[in-house]
């Protein structure tokens, strides 16, 4: 996993802090998420076997896990016979490379491009773009993101820390560098948003020769892609070009045709918080007389497999992106997605990044600490990804390794301390003496408690002086 | 019954009077409260900060010390959920340890479990004419699925006005080192559950966790609101005779 | 060209160390116990509500009645081309009056749909719970492109078409054909999660359910 457009952002303590100082931006994701987790809460309510379809919806995908090597072997078989080319990338580059080539063996320069996790992952516009190949996105969110410049901060809606009045103001400064400009008298009502993005793609779409995508699933016994989507967008890129090009990660695949019964009901309630979403296509190789004839899949590794060799962090590749952990998550309302300096935001970007980049910059070994294992995020998890588990996890192996010295040596002596009834008597009596002495404010990093939160005072007498003396008094015949 | 008290290591250095309610309360009910005193700390915070091996030693200190009990008593919520929930993960499977926390876990129990599902009391003839407030803290609603128990004893305490609190749910922002580690969220979240307590009206705060009470009562406190925070223990143990401090 | 085809693959297996050789995919247990469908009252009433909670225009008719309905329904819309699959039932048109030009579908560029009022087809089946209709190419549905670049689709469901639940749809629909799952008119949560009906696709989706 590349992501070099995030290189050299601060680590996550630092970009959150300035986060919540935005007033402007918490507003915004406050307002965003409550109204998409009350939505989620209403439509999963209403399916009395959800618990049920989250099982199934994690055991498939861990059957499909633990067989990967085989189901692999079984979709490209499948897509062949469909009469779709398979590709294999080890990795980012490997993947761009693929795609490069085969946008330019059709001659064009431009390409139409439906949403995807996976191709913002391998920054393959930043490739095209190297090649000459100008790649426009199309889904409305995707949109706003590139119009402005600027990153992702959501894996279903990355322009979710804009409101209805920045876009107003991306669409009318920058559209006319890119196409059919913004009308003038534009205003923030979303409905005239929505209008002025379907007016500026609608000549794209037309004049598409060549689409990329992602998939939502792969399915390996009949080389089935799926795609959910909801503006039409998506059914644009993937019917109308010649020649359609998927980059799907290797972890997107479903065993067989009827495993899409229990994702096509988990997916679309945790994510958009609809019973369905507007749209969803499937598409098997190409098919004569209907849509493009020349179909691609780039099967992407980039650091999967060394995550499915992790055997409490290989959950995370149940993953089906919906979103729903941003969602629920109190940390990530409060830090907005750009703080986690990766495409994948949120809870569960804090246990897939670490994982696919590993955990040698000061971004990434800060990733598992970005939450406070609150647990909300594993119960609305659709896949019963248990999240905290994994940071957990992570934590360890940042512990492991190098750094974090003040740290270790403070556990060390938490636990040196409290591993004997003893010393942890002890330690309470020394407290209790100097209780007069601690002041309000701590110094050092004691600020970061005392900055916005008073300290308890320290009692004259612990517990376990307590009972011990109330004991004595009993032995002898006295009250408490 | 003769029930074994974990006091914890945060309430017996810093919350002591939780314990001591405790004590009142069950003995008031008739039953008998020991305290191993070989007990220390559960390893939550070396667990949850990624400290595996201190984790472990302090999780077989536990399991020898409490092995033996019909019934433990962890007086906060993220503890009970340590050791019910995450000592199976820090023992190799198969291993003692593994074993060990797995057959002692059923017995451990948080106050409102003990009182409702193995003592079979909701009205503890408490007395506590306040207006209050619940925090149901995370570890309570999502590990150990405490659902409406701790209200439906707070409803029974005589001259108690439950107020319903918005956002309940709402992890207060504390997390252990994370209230350290990611100061400026923790206090974001914080301050917005306090805004949340304040706007009830409430004079006293509520929950079954003294972590999570310390965090938002120090943030009650730097903003001066007057709202007093006080684990279940204590408004349980509060009777005519001998009323909880606020 | 296969890229990095062995790479990949035995990066996998050697990830899957931990796994027993002998365990089979199918020894990998999957709870079966969801609904097929779910009980929520009578099909068709819970399709319309939801095709109404989609913003979607709904009519129920009579098999008789049809003809008739389409017409209004086009009269309605003011349309003046409306494309139709080649295959499409002459009965359904039967009543469209002198203002409509039928265009069929004969490999019309995407220019030509672009500028034509609406399309006109059946579907392969449709979903209660979710409000989903699912064309899959077959008989009255045509390719995708034909759904797709006008603004309106009117979509004629018989009632027998319409199952409870998505298990049940998925067990009826055949893979092998491009499958379209249309639940509503496009529509767009990405400013601010607040739902706007009408982006890309159809902004008006117009029902005919018949013999209901």
């Amino acid at each position: 996993m590349s992501d070099s457009a995030f290189l050299g952002m601060p680590a996550f303590p630092a970009a959150a802090r300035a986060a919540t100082g935005d007033a402007q931006l918490r507003h915004n994701l406050r307002k965003a998420t409550h109204t998409i987790r009350d939505k989620r809460a209403s439509v999963v309510g209403e399916l009395d076997d959800w618990p049920v379809l989250r099982a199934a919806g994690a055991a498939i995908k861990d059957r499909t896990l633990r067989h990967l090597d085989t189901y692999l072997v079984r979709l490209e078989e499948s897509v062949r016979a469909a009469g779709g080319t398979v590709h294999w990338a080890a990795d980012a580059a490997e993947a761009n490379r693929i795609v490069t080539g085969l946008v330019q063996a059709t001659g064009e320069t431009e390409v139409v491009k439906v949403k995807s996790m996976a191709t913002q992952e391998i920054e393959l516009n930043e490739a095209l773009a190297e090649a000459g190949i100008t790649a426009f996105e199309t889904d409305l969110a995707e949109l706003i993101v590139q119009l402005g410049d600027d990153h992702p901060s959501h894996i279903l809606v990355p322009a979710i820390h804009r409101n209805r009045a920045e876009i107003r103001e991306i669409f009318l400064r920058t559209m006319r560098d890119w196409g059919v400009p913004a009308p003038d008298d534009l205003t923030d009502d979303p409905r005239a948003l929505a209008e002025a993005a379907r007016v500026h793609l609608r000549e794209k779409f037309l004049r598409a020769k060549v689409g990329v995508s992602g998939a939502n699933f792969a399915v390996a016994d009949t080389g089935t892609m799926v795609v959910l989507e909801s503006e039409g967008n998506g059914r644009m890129c993937l019917t109308l070009p010649e020649t359609l090009i998927s980059v799907v990660g290797i972890e997107k695949i479903v065993p067989t045709w009827s495993d899409l019964e229990v994702f096509l009901q988990l997916l679309p309630r945790s994510s958009t918080g609809e019973r369905m979403n507007p749209y969803t296509s499937t598409w098997t190789g190409v098919t004569p007389g209907d849509g493009p004839q020349d179909f691609h899949l780039v099967l992407l590794d980039n650091g999967r497999t060394d995550v499915l060799a992790d055997t409490v962090g290989r959950q995370a590749l149940r993953c089906i992106r919906c979103s729903a952990c941003l969602n629920i998550c109190p940390v990530y309302e409060r830090a907005g997605g750009h703080a986690y300096g990766s495409v994948y935001p949120g809870p569960i970007g804090a246990i897939l990044t670490p994982q696919l980049r590993g955990t040698s910059s000061e971004l990434d070994a800060s990733l598992p600490y970005a939450s406070s294992l609150c647990g909300a995020c594993y119960e609305v998890c659709p896949v019963a990804i248990d999240i905290p588990e994994v940071l957990v996890h992570l934590r360890e192996q940042v512990v492991d390794g190098p750094g974090h010295r003040a740290e270790k040596a403070a556990m060390a002596a938490a636990g040196w301390v409290l591993d004997d009834e003893k010393r942890l008597g002890a330690a309470q009596r020394a407290a209790s003496g100097a209780r007069g002495l601690v002041p309000h404010t701590l110094p050092g990093p004691g600020s970061a408690w005392t900055d916005t939160r008073d300290v308890p005072e320290i009692p004259a007498e612990s517990f376990r002086q307590w009972w011990r003396r109330r004991n004595k008094g009993r032995d002898k015949g006295g009250a408490e | 019954m003769r029930v074994a008290l974990f006091v914890t290591c945060l309430n017996d250095t810093l919350f002591p009077r939780t314990g001591r309610a405790v004590v009142r309360l069950l003995e008031r009910l008739g039953h008998e409260v020991v305290f191993p005193e070989a007990q220390t700390c559960c390893g939550q915070m070396h667990y949850n900060t990624g400290y595996r091996r201190e984790a472990q030693k302090l999780a077989v200190r536990f399991v020898r010390t409490f092995g033996d009990a019909d019934a433990v008593l962890a007086p906060s919520g993220s503890c009970a959920a340590m050791v019910r929930d995450n000592y199976r993960r820090l023992g190799a499977p198969g291993s003692r340890l593994a074993e060990e926390a797995a057959a002692l876990a059923p017995r451990v129990y948080d106050l409102s479990e003990l009182l409702v599902d193995v003592l079979g009391v909701t009205d503890v003839g408490a007395y506590f004419p306040h207006r209050v407030t619940y925090h149901p803290t995370c570890h309570g609603l999502r590990l150990l699925k405490l659902g409406d128990r701790p209200t439906r004893l707070l409803s029974a305490v005589r001259g108690l006005d439950l107020a319903e609190l918005d956002g309940a749910a709402e992890c207060c922002g504390f997390g252990g080192t994370f209230a350290m580690k990611n100061e400026a969220v923790s206090a974001a979240m914080g301050s917005d559950k306090a805004r949340h307590v304040a706007a009830t009206g409430a004079e006293v705060l509520c929950a079954v966790d003294n972590s999570c009470l310390m965090h938002i009562g120090g943030t009650l406190d730097r903003s001066r609101s007057g709202v007093a925070v006080l684990h279940l223990a204590e408004i349980l143990a509060s009777t005519e005779q001998e009323p909880a401090r606020l | 060209m296969s890229g990095s085809r062995e790479t990949v693959l035995a990066k996998v297996r050697a990830a899957l160390a931990d796994v027993d050789p002998a365990e089979r995919a199918e020894d990998v247990a999957v709870p079966r116990g969801y609904a097929r469908s779910h009980d929520m009252g009578d099909p068709v009433a819970v399709f319309v509500d939801r095709l109404v909670d989609y913003k979607a225009l709904v009519r129920q008719v009579a098999a008789a009645e049809l003809p008739g309905e389409v017409a209004a329904a086009l009269e309605r819309r003011g349309a003046e081309r409306i494309v139709a699959p080649a295959d499409l039932p002459a009965a359904w048109t039967a009543d469209v009056g002198t203002g409509t030009a039928l265009v069929p579908d004969d490999g019309l560029g995407v220019r030509e749909l672009d500028t034509a009022d609406g399309v006109l087809t059946g579907c392969a089946a449709a979903v209660a719970e979710t409000g989903t209709i699912v064309c899959d190419g077959g008989a009255a549905q045509g390719r995708r492109a034909i759904t797709l670049v006008p603004d309106y689709h009117l979509c004629v469901v018989r009632a027998e078409q319409i199952v409870g639940g998505v298990p049940e749809a998925v067990a009826r629909l055949d893979p092998a054909r491009p499958l379209t799952w249309i639940s509503g008119p496009s529509a767009t949560s990405d400013i601010e999660l607040d739902r706007v009906e009408g982006v890309h696709g159809p902004r008006t989706l117009e029902v005919i359910i018949v013999g209901a």
